[in-house]
């Protein structure tokens, strides 16, 4: 099982959640977080004074996969993701240890 | 034939006698239906009036909640928000207690040149009767309740300049003295009876000042200026981002209190008459070209207009036209109100900046010297077919300002905002020490960096929690 985490532009979670959707993903946790990677912020003016607000407004994205269709994942969620500007944002990938269900006690990936 | 004649004759003087008593009678119910029909006449003058005054009695009580609350509130840290509104909040409760007992009496009641005395010691002698000296139709309560939301919102906006570092309890004990020692003198100087400047009543060094340039906007402003620099900056200024936490509150704020200025400048002609329209247009005039002001010179120097930059235009312009809305046309309203626009913005992007004060929510900035400008422009633009504030032995109008040929008046229009700046420094700098060594004035470190919200009132303004 490996975790999937997606930090992507704020105006592309639409796309990239159908994209997951179309290819059988059926769980995901989406945070609103702030970041940079190497995008420049932007500059505010507050009475008179100029500041630097460097921590950009991201969206995270987060799901546990079966190994098998990992690939088909990242690729889908790059392609719905992308639009060749700096802050595109970046796909981690991780090894999960276990994964239960809550509900049912079900172990390993069948509680995916 | 002689009776008939008797008869006849005596039949004709009888006619003659009863049309002259039907002359006589009517006319002394003639003068009865006239005092009548005058008294009612001024029954429904002093009903307008009274309506009016009552009205604006709420307008500018509004001003400060939620209007100013709301204001200040916007402006500071998510952390600060409950604390600064209840700073306003307080003054509406607590100077009304003090306004009851004692302030009253020392800023309007008979007493020198300087304060009122202490002959309407809880509010003795103020009812239903009109005080002439003040306002002839309207109850002498609706003018002390009406005074009273003027001494509501003085103190209130002294509280910009120490938001987000001064304690809850330094706070209350400074503003019951400040109430006292300066806002109650300088509204006595002004408009009490006997006042130093008070040009309606006769005063030394007359200073026009219709709704409160220097008795409000000017000793609030420099006060706050002088708090500011006593308590010293916020933890991190100016290096850390301290921006507002809702322009959407301020923003509000500001929106309320151009509306309840209409109370607030156009309830100071104490009636409901063309004084008070007079002094109504000219302050939304000067509010509106302030505006743009404001709006013009920022987006100059900054590249873009912004939402915060343009209410505090509003208001700036709203300060610099209190002691000139019942004295100066619509279009010099406009001019006072451009020019304060433009200059309370250079004093809070440029000169706040240079000299490195922590005056937090621009309260030095937009009043003191907005007040200041405006007082001055008074003294320019005042004409007395706006109002014939001065007259002469006959009761003839006299010249009131610069542009009507009265150029010494700028001179009174100095002195009043000379004694405002002094009585406000003095007066402040006393009550800080006093506070200072009695009860402290800052927080600690930790409590200003977890929050007054928290530390000072055990709350949070909004409680978006992650359990439902």
């Amino acid at each position: 099982m490996t975790k999937v985490e997606a930090i992507i532009q704020t105006s592309k979670l639409e796309a990239v959640k159908d994209a997951l959707h179309e290819i059988g993903v059926e769980g995901m946790t989406v945070l609103e977080v702030r970041g940079h990677g190497r995008q420049k912020g932007h500059t505010e003016f507050y009475r008179g004074r100029e500041y630097t607000v460097d921590l950009i407004p991201k969206i995270k994205l987060e799901t546990v996969l079966p190994d098998a269709i990992v690939e088909k994942a990242v690729q889908a969620i790059v392609t719905a993701a992308r639009s060749g500007k700096i802050g595109d944002g970046k796909i981690f990938l991780s090894k999960v240890d276990e994964a239960i269900r809550i509900r049912n006690d079900e172990h390993g990936e069948g509680a995916l | 034939m002689r009776t008939w004649l008797v008869l006849g004759f005596v039949f004709v003087l009888l006619c003659a006698a009863s049309s002259l008593a039907a002359q006589t009678a009517p006319a002394a119910t003639d003068n009865a239906r006239l005092s009548k029909l005058e008294q009612a006449a001024a029954d429904a003058k002093g009903s307008a009036d009274n309506a009016w005054m009552l009205t604006s009695s709420a307008l500018v009580l509004m001003m400060t909640g939620p209007g100013l609350a709301l204001f200040y509130g916007g402006l500071v840290r998510k952390k600060n928000v409950l604390a600064t509104m209840l700073q306003s909040f307080a003054m509406m409760a607590v100077i009304t207690i003090l306004w009851a007992l004692v302030s009253y009496s020392l800023a309007f009641g008979s007493g020198n040149s300087f304060i009122g005395g202490l002959h309407n010691l809880f509010l003795r002698g103020v009812g239903a009767q009109p005080d002439p000296d003040y306002a002839g139709t309207i109850p002498l309560q609706t003018f002390m309740v009406y005074q009273l939301m003027f001494a509501i919102i003085t103190p209130a906006l002294i509280t910009g300049a120490f938001a987000e570092r001064l304690k809850f309890s330094a706070m209350l004990l400074f503003m019951v003295l400040w109430s006292l020692i300066v806002y109650s003198p300088m509204a006595h100087m002004v408009w009490g009876k006997g006042g130093l400047l008070n040009a309606a009543l006769g005063g030394r060094f007359p200073c026009l000042d219709f709704a409160g340039g220097t008795v409000v906007h000017v000793t609030s402003g420099v006060s706050a200026l002088v708090c500011a620099l006593y308590l010293g900056k916020r933890l991190g200024y100016p290096k850390e981002a301290m921006t507002p936490h809702s322009v959407v509150l301020s923003f509000i704020g500001a929106c309320l209190l151009w509306v309840g200025w209409f109370g607030f400048n156009a309830g100071s002609a104490l009636g409901a008459g063309s004084l008070a329209t007079s002094a109504f247009v000219a302050t939304h005039f000067g509010a509106a070209a302030a505006v743009v002001g404001w709006s013009v010179a920022e987006w100059i120097r900054n590249g873009k207009p912004s939402a915060l930059g343009a209410i505090s235009g509003a208001v700036a312009g709203l300060v610099a036209i209190t002691p000139a809305a019942g004295f100066v046309g619509p279009m010099p309203a406009m001019l006072i109100g451009l020019s304060a626009g433009a200059f309370c913005f250079f004093m809070v992007a440029t000169v706040k900046a240079r000299f490195g004060y922590d005056d937090s929510l621009d309260a030095f900035g937009v009043h003191g010297a907005g007040g200041t400008l405006g007082a001055l422009l008074t003294g320019v633009f005042a004409v007395s077919a706006i109002n014939p504030i001065f007259k002469d032995a006959r009761g003839s109008p006299l010249p009131s300002g610069l542009i009507e040929g009265n150029a010494h008046q700028l001179l009174n229009q100095a002195v009043g905002v000379i004694i405002a700046w002094v009585l406000a420094i003095v007066g402040t700098l006393i009550i800080l020490k006093i506070v200072d060594v009695t009860v402290g004035l800052r927080v600690t470190e930790d409590e200003e960096v977890q929050g007054l919200d928290l530390t000072q009132h055990g709350e949070e303004g909004y409680s978006w929690e992650v359990t439902a």
